[in-house]
This record gives C-alpha cells, structure tokens and sequence, in this order.
C-alpha cells in the first residue's frame, strides 16, 4: 500500500450542530403556522379580526357584565325595562340560572323527597368511576351492581310508595334527573337489542331477517318525534280499556326502540368487518352459534364499532331532548319552560338558560366522545402495522 | 336463532330436536304465530277503543274541513281547505326547509370541514372549536337559541335593523325587496332552461372531443356565458318587466317586500348550522382518506395543485364522503321535524294538528310515517344514483 497523506480527512466526528434558528422556536413555528404565504397570511389576518370581533363580546357577556345572584328578575333588567341595570347594558343572567338551579337538576320533585334523587346520583357516580377506570379490579360486580342493582334501587328510591317512602310521581320529574334516566335506561336497553337486531339480520332464517329488516329500516327512516308521537298517542290505543301506563314509560319505549335500531346498523357494520375465517374457526373448534357470537364475534366485533357505538349514545343523549314534545321536562324543557315565569322574564334570560342548558349537554357529550376515543387506543391491539 | 347451533350439514342423529332445519323452522313458525296473536290482539283493542270513543276509522277524514290557519304556506289555503291540504302545505313547508337547509349545510360543511385540514393553525382551530360545539349540543337546542336567544331579542318594527339591498331584520322575521315579473317574463325562465340545456350539451362534445383529440375547451366560461347571458338577452329583449317591491318602513310594521318568517329562519339556520358541524367531520375524513401517494404522484405527473385537487383528490375523496353525506341529509329532513317546538308548521305540526282535531290517531301517525319514509326512500335513492355514478371504475 502507498503511503498517502491523508490530512484532508478527518478524524473524529463533528459536534451536532443546533437546528438553523429559521427552523426552531416561536418565529418558526409563526411562519410556518400562520404565515406561511400570502394567502396564508390573509387567512390568518381574517381569522384575528372574526376571534378580536367576536371573543371579547363573549368574555365581556358571560363573565364580566354578567349577573351572579340575584332576587328576581330586576337585577338583570337596565333601567328602561324596570331593571337596575344601565340602559344598554348586556350580559348574562346567570342569577336566573342560580334561583332555578334546583329545578333544572330535579324539576317539580318535591323539596323534602330530595335527597333520594340526590342519593341516586351518589349511587351512580360510585358506581360508574370505578367501572370507566381499567386499572380498577372486579369490573364483573361492578357491571352487576351498575346495571342490575342500580336500575332497582333507583327505582324504588325515586318512584316510592314502597318501605315507607312516599310516591313520587313520574309527572313531577324533571330536568337533568329526566334527562339522564331516559339515557340510561336508553342506553342499557338499546345495546343490547341492537345486538340482538343486528344478529337477525344476518340470520339465514328468512322470516326473522325479514322482520328485522323491516323494523330497523322504519324506525331509520322516520323522524324521533314521530316514534314519540307513536308511543304516545297510539299506545294507550293498542291497550284493552282501562289499561294505560304511564308516560314516562311510553317516552323511554319510544327512544330506547329508536336507539336500538341504529345501534343494529351500527353492530351490523361491525360483524360484517370480521373475515369470513373467524366464524369457520369457531365452527371448526365445535362452539354453538350462542359460544361464538359470545367468545369469538361480539369481542371482535363490538371493539371495531365503539365509536359508532358511543355516538349513537351521543345521539340517544342529545335526542332526550325531544321529549318536550309529549310534555315532557328534561333538562332542555324545564328551562325553555322558566322562560314563562314573569319573575324572571327579561331580555338575557332565554339566552342564559340556554346557554346553561347548552354546556351540560356540551359537558356529557363531550365527555363521552373523549372517552371513547381514549378505550379505543387502549383497546387496540393487533390492528396495528 | 338457536337452529344454527350446529352449522355442520349432516343427518340428524337421533332426535330430530338436534335437527337445525327442523328447529329453524319451528323457531320461525313460533314466531310467526306470536306476531300475529299480538297483531290480532292490537287490532281487537285498537277497534274496541275507536268504538268506544266513536271515531269512523278510514282516510275520509280528510275530505273534511279543517278549521285551523296556517300561518306559513306556499299554495293557496284558509282555514275553510281539506285536512288533506293541510298535510300537504305540512309537507311542501318541510320539503321547503329541507332543501334550502341541505344546500346551506353543505357548504357550510365543506367549508369548515376544509378549514380542518388547513395548514394555518388558527383557522384550523376555529373551525375545530366550531365542529366540537356544535356537535355535542342537542339540535332543539340551537333551534331555541335562534328562536328565543337571538331573534326574539331584535328590535321591534319601529327600529329594524337596515341591511344591505333594501332588506331589514326585525323581531317578525326577515325582509328582503321582492321580486314582481311583469309581462313576457316567462321568456327569462325559457331562455335560463335553453342556456342549461346547451351548456350541457357544450360539456358534453368537449368532453367527447378532449378524449377524441386530447384538445381541452374552456367549458366554464362557455357554460357560464350560456347560463347567464342567455337569461340577460331575454330580460332585455322582453322590455325590462322585472321590478322590485321594496319593504318600506311605516309607523308600526313594515310593509312590501317578501317576510321571512323568524320560526323558519330559526329553524333553517339552526339545522344548517347543526348539520354543518357533521358534513364537516366527514368533509375531512373524506380528504384525508386519500392517500397521500396519490397527491405526489399527480404532482410527479406534472399537474399544479388547484389540479390535483380537482382531478385527483376531490373525486376520490367523493366516494369516500357520499355515503355518509347521504345519512347527513337523512337527518336533516327528519330534524326538520324538531319545527313543531317553536310553531312553523310543517308536516309534523301540521298533521298533529289534524290528528288532535279529528282523534283519527291511527291515520295521523301512519300518514306522517309514510311520506317520512318516502322522502328517505326518494333521498336515498337519488344520492345511490349519483353515488353509483362516482363510484371507482374498475378496468
């Protein structure tokens, strides 16, 4: 080998350099983000003036012209409308909110009943935490006690007329009690019809494929209030005379058979996703129809559809509201009906009601969509590649 | 169910009980025989009921006369007009908002739904913050915000809002000039169909020739020319006969011009609003379900990026976003029912109202379950066709 001079090359590596400072920090990230070509920057020019127009009307609204607490409805009224407020003067009404605070939780339940509703939501909460955190140990009582237990104890504390508790009746309810009890019951009933559906429809039997066929795409095609209008004006037809029940009863058949028929479409799209061999090899390995749905399909199955799932519970949630329309008071109808209340009639009231109303709903649905999208991260596993 | 406990196809060993067949069509015939004992004793109870209460059951109620005003409608009605009619100014008021809300949603929809996917962070966010909000509040909701939030609280007659082209905002609604044809402006209308039909017919040898020679043809501006000026030729050749009834201020109310009512400006622009925050979602979920292979390999091919987009992007991401868009407009149509809560009559208002004055329960509920269904059934069908149009052509 030839002797080189070999000085040109060198010898030991070159310390990392730091990024080009065009590239890092709050400059770059602004040039990239925000202004990254013309148009760019005229979107985003457009985009402060809608945020500067519009935010500060909010904050000034909801926060610092509003009104807090209050007797009646003076206090969020200007002077012009018999108010104390100054003419011209905007802002929410949240005193409104606060003196029916009671009402829109519990509506015309009766002050000294109380503390049952107030204790079943003790129940439920104890009940659902742990059930919602996976790392929590025996889900199966957990289940058991969710959704057997509970529907019967919550039952007897908030109907009554048993082992001494006064009757409550089902008319005084209202508000997010209404609300959340129809979602529940909804929600415990639908999945499990809806599963039930969805297997029919794949059925090979034809008269069962036809009937549920038939049943999930009508309920499909026609509005929820139609569905309600239904439970609520032909049932008590249907019935031999003297037989009637009561009306909450009727609204929670009507949504619960509502959901359950989307929750099918929903399943449907699942079972369908599962490859053809998964049901050959739970034939092969000799389970009965029933052992492989249960170990086999439904696993698979429901986990693909979670979020199909959780938003027709999103829907189920957002559609109790609909049940103003047999005169019913959820949470929605118990404020639109305050909004009668001469006490408290003023120009921000309807928009504080509402927009109160608006955030629990907002709260839950939210909740429940974050939730899902959180168990479906956790649950997957072998999907990846 | 059961019967297919055992799928295996072989002979039944011993008891024909094990038999899936067998099982399968007993299952079935139980069913069967439970259906109709519980129809039967569903119609037993329901004839009972109308007996008792003495109500005639059949549709003949509907030649009878109403009785009630509507106080929105497109046809010619008084209170003097048939049930029947009224059902019909119910369903014309929910085919109304329907149409006008789909058309608002969606581009609202695609508009935020684009705004998702854009490369600048604060529209991105804006229009993020839009689609959560209006997607996790009951759609009665926003129609109440619109109704007793923001209309309700505008000022009354005397101090309308003045807007641009003559139109006012005021508690009673919107008013905008309304359009008077005069004579021989049936002209404009046939000249606006010819315009159409030839720009089709442009469209349509362009294509045939740009597939023929490779020459391209500027289709937009020809089609444009036809659409528009066509319809212009016509209004001048015609003498002019189109004017505009202003909405003028008098002391108390305003008058002329075309009113449109708060109860459907709430509910349209609530059910365009709502609807817009889910056509949105799956705007994005359409785009981003394109490869981005597909993108670069456009741009590789040497095609600008407005391009790509039109030719490349948009009609995959079109099959991706049909179906779901198809369930959108669905449910849209059936919110629009939601109305009967603040008093625009359309088809549930109007035919509840009919029900409650006749007692015909029955009839009511099925008539409104049946156009409800046809309307579904007639969206589905146009919205497979074009789909089946845009779907993937396989070689």
């Amino acid at each position: 080998m030839q002797e080189h001079d070999m000085s040109w090359v060198r010898t030991e590596m070159v310390l990392a350099q730091p990024a080009p400072a065009s590239v890092t920090g709050l400059g770059a990230w602004v040039r990239k983000n925000l202004i990254a070509s013309a148009g760019d920057t005229i979107l985003t020019i457009v985009g402060i003036a809608l945020v500067a127009m519009i935010l500060p009307q909010i904050i000034n609204w909801a926060f610092i012209n509003a009104v807090w607490t209050g007797p009646d409805r003076t206090v969020c009224a200007t002077v012009a409308q018999g108010g104390i407020q100054p003419d011209g003067w905007t802002g929410a009404c949240w005193a409104f909110v606060n003196a029916k605070f009671g009402q829109f939780m519990l509506g015309r339940y009766p002050i000294e009943e109380r503390w049952r509703p107030i204790l079943v939501a003790i129940l439920f909460v104890a009940l659902l935490v742990p059930m919602l955190i996976p790392k929590v140990p025996r889900k199966g009582l957990n289940a058991v006690l969710l959704f057997f237990v509970l529907p019967i104890v919550a039952f007897v504390l908030l109907v009554g007329g048993m082992f001494g508790l006064p009757h409550v009746e089902t008319s005084l309810w209202g508000g997010l009690l209404v609300t959340l009890s129809l979602s529940f019951v909804g929600i415990a009933v639908s999945l499990p019809l809806g599963i039930v559906l969805a297997l029919g429809r794949r059925s090979k039997m034809p008269i069962i494929k036809t009937l549920c066929v038939v049943f999930i795409e009508t309920v499909r095609g026609i509005p929820l209030i139609t569905v309600l209008f239904f439970a609520s004006v032909m049932l008590p037809l249907f019935l031999p005379e003297g037989v009637s029940f009561d009306k909450f009863l009727r609204a929670l058949i009507g949504v619960s058979l509502f959901a359950a028929a989307y929750m099918a479409e929903v399943v449907r799209g699942g079972l369908q996703a599962i490859p053809k061999g998964q049901y050959e090899g739970a034939d092969s390995l000799g389970l009965g129809y029933w052992q492989k749905m249960y170990f086999i399909v439904m696993p698979q199955a429901l986990k693909l559809v979670i979020p199909g799932i959780v938003n027709t519970f999103i829907g189920m949630f957002k559609d109790t509201s609909l049940v103003i329309i047999i005169s019913m008071f959820d949470l929605l109808g118990i404020v639109k009906q305050n909004f009668s209340d001469a006490n408290w009639a003023t120009a921000q009231t309807a928009r504080s009601g509402l927009i109160f109303a608006a955030f629990v709903f907002w709260l839950f649905c939210f909740g429940m969509s974050r939730y899902s999208m959180y168990t479906e991260r956790r649950l997957d596993t072998g999907h990846k590649r | 169910m059961a019967s297919q406990e055992v799928l295996r196809e072989e002979p039944s060993r011993g008891s024909f009980i094990n038999d899936p067949k067998i099982r399968g069509i007993f299952f079935q015939v139980l069913v069967v025989v439970l259906l109709v004992a519980g129809v039967w004793w569903i119609a037993h109870n329901v004839i009972d009921n109308l007996t008792r209460l003495r109500i005639a059951s059949g549709f003949g109620f509907l030649k009878g006369r109403a009785g009630f005003d509507i106080s929105e409608s497109a046809i010619a009605y008084s209170s003097d007009s048939t049930y029947g009619r009224a059902i019909l100014v119910g369903l014309i008021n929910t085919l109304i908002v329907a149409i006008v809300g789909i058309i608002t949603a969606t581009i609202i929809g695609f508009v935020i739904g684009i705004g998702r996917l854009s490369q600048n962070w604060l529209i991105r966010k804006i229009c993020t913050v839009y689609v959560e909000v209006f997607r996790n509040i009951p759609p009665l909701l926003v129609i109440f915000f619109w109704y007793s939030g923001v209309l309700a609280v505008l000022p009354a007659p005397r101090d309308s809002i003045g807007l641009p082209f003559g139109s006012f905002l005021n508690q009673r609604g919107f008013y905008f000039p309304r359009a008077v044809w005069g004579d021989g402006s049936w002209l404009i209308f046939v000249a606006l169909l010819v315009g159409i039909a030839m720009a089709w017919f442009v469209a349509r040898k362009a294509r045939q020739r740009q597939m023929a020679t490779g020459q391209q043809f500027p289709v937009f501006w020809t089609s444009t020319a036809l659409i528009v000026g066509l319809p212009l030729l016509a209004y001048a050749l015609s003498g002019f006969p189109l004017s505009f009834d202003y909405p003028k201020q008098s002391t108390f109310n305003l008058t002329g011009g075309f009113q449109v009512r708060p109860e459907f400006l709430s509910l349209y622009l609530a059910l365009s609003c709502y609807t817009a925050a889910f056509i949105a979602e799956i705007v994005r979920a359409g785009i981003r379900g394109v490869s981005a292979g597909q993108t670069e390999a456009a741009g590789a091919l040497g095609l600008r990026s407005g391009s790509i987009l039109r030719l490349v992007v948009v009609p995959q991401a079109m099959r991706i976003v049909i179906p779901p868009l198809t369930s959108q407009y669905l449910n849209l149509t059936k919110n629009s029912s939601l109305a009967i809560a603040i008093g625009y009559p359309d088809l549930t208002a109007t035919a509840g109202t009919v029900l409650n004055q006749t007692g015909q329960a029955v009839e009511g509920v099925v008539i409104m379950m049946v156009i409800y269904l046809a309307i579904s059934l007639l969206t589905s069908l146009v919205m497979n066709w074009f789909n089946a149009k845009m779907a993937l052509v396989e070689r």
